[in-house]
């Protein structure tokens, strides 16, 4: 069984996490969603589209091991096998690291292809980080995607951001482009929800974002510490330890592949009465 | 949160509904738009107005005030004409005509 799924050609799924607005937590889904196709057995690379600001190699824990970047594959510089960082916790996952020092303008349409083309040869999952915003280097990241993930606070200027992305996935793309080809799957995360926050009437609920967005739910991700931690370390929350960020994420990459999951809207365990009446003192 | 937030905690409105009807007005908008959320026919329509003021008047090119705004049950544009005082018939004031029309949104 294993031999014949190893045998089978490479799915080549180019997968785009994008929000246009900064600070939703794209780099951190990006790092959770590539991090839990490869824990379910799918050869996954994660790139790092934001060029001039590295930071998926952080969150990735792989900083210190960073010699050659997409830019360098893009220029011809190094050959894609060098610029590839084996993840040393799963070896079905790879990250490829974007430049610090370029800028933007090194991302060209043609370099991108021969590099997600040649990726595509290897990899069943291509799980692109778009920067924030919806210039040129947000642009490149969207353009080959066949789905998307468009990552969502619920909160107004973030629901606007996903709105305008939402539109950009269905008009500036390849797939959109393309006569007869099938419109990018567009999917939304959202992140950062607060079930206190949502029951007391203060955040907007999920049901008032899909209703806004009209698109379908990936996932719902709590709002939870178990997230900054992971980032301190370096390692994607889905494989650092049990909590309800952590199981969300999974839920949303087991939908990303197709298995039909019951959403659910989890949170991290409430502070007891205890703790509420005498502070968090920790 | 401790022992005395308790009572001290306000009655809050629900600012959810608040942001999810703002969102809807907007988003209405800017769909229904180029997609930026700008009536990009403004700067066109002031041009053609000018234009055919200057045709009886002569007025500058910044004579001309065109604004938008967008509600939720209605939208209006407003166009305010500055003419000039030696054209407005010899009255010693500076005549503004203002014009307002009105669209469902």
């Amino acid at each position: 069984m294993t031999i014949e799924l190893k045998e089978k050609p490479p799915l080549g799924r180019v997968v785009v996490i994008t929000s246009g607005k900064g600070g939703v937590g794209k780099t951190t889904s990006a790092a959770a969603v590539s991090a839990g196709l490869a824990k379910q057995g799918h050869k996954t690379v994660v790139i790092d589209f934001d060029v001039g600001l590295r930071n998926l190699d952080m969150t990735m824990g792989c900083e210190r091991r960073v010699v050659f970047d997409f830019i360098n594959v893009i220029q011809g510089d190094a050959r894609l096998k060098q610029a590839l960082i084996r993840d040393k916790r799963l070896d079905t996952l790879s990250i490829l690291p974007t430049s610090q020092t370029r800028d933007k303008d090194a991302l060209t349409k043609e370099g991108v292809e021969k590099v997600l083309d040649e990726l595509k040869q290897e990899f069943d999952y291509i799980v692109c980080d778009s920067p924030a915003g919806i210039e040129h280097g947000a642009q490149m990241a969207m353009y080959f995607a066949d789905e998307a993930v468009v990552v969502t606070n619920p909160e107004v200027s973030s629901v606007r951001d996903s709105d305008r992305v939402l539109g950009l996935l269905s008009s500036q793309t390849k797939r959109a482009e393309t006569e007869g080809a099938e419109p990018v799957k567009a999917q939304v995360l959202i992140t950062r929800h607060d079930r206190t926050r949502v029951e007391s009437g203060e955040m907007m609920t999920v049901e008032d974002v899909l209703e806004i967005l009209a698109v379908p739910l990936l996932g719902v991700i709590p709002e939870s510490q178990a997230i900054l931690r992971a980032s301190n370390i370096g390692t994607p929350v889905v494989l650092d330890g049990p909590s309800a960020a952590a199981k969300a994420y999974e839920d949303a990459v087991s939908r990303l592949t197709g298995t039909d999951v019951e959403m659910r809207i989890e949170s991290e365990r409430r502070p007891n009465l205890l703790h509420r009446l005498f502070g968090r003192a920790s | 949160m401790n022992l005395f937030s308790f009572a001290r905690k306000p009655r809050r409105a629900r600012t959810a509904d608040t942001a999810k009807d703002r969102l809807q007005i907007l988003l209405a908008h800017e769909r229904s738009g180029t997609g930026t959320g700008e009536a990009s026919y403004l700067p066109k329509l002031q041009k053609d107005i000018v234009a055919a003021i200057r045709k009886y008047v002569a007025i500058g090119d910044d004579d001309v005030e065109v604004r938008m705004e967008r509600g939720d049950q209605m939208s209006s544009l407003e166009i305010n004409i500055d003419l000039p005082q030696a054209e407005a018939g010899g009255k010693a004031e500076a005549a503004k005509s203002g014009s307002k029309a009105a669209a469902k949104a």
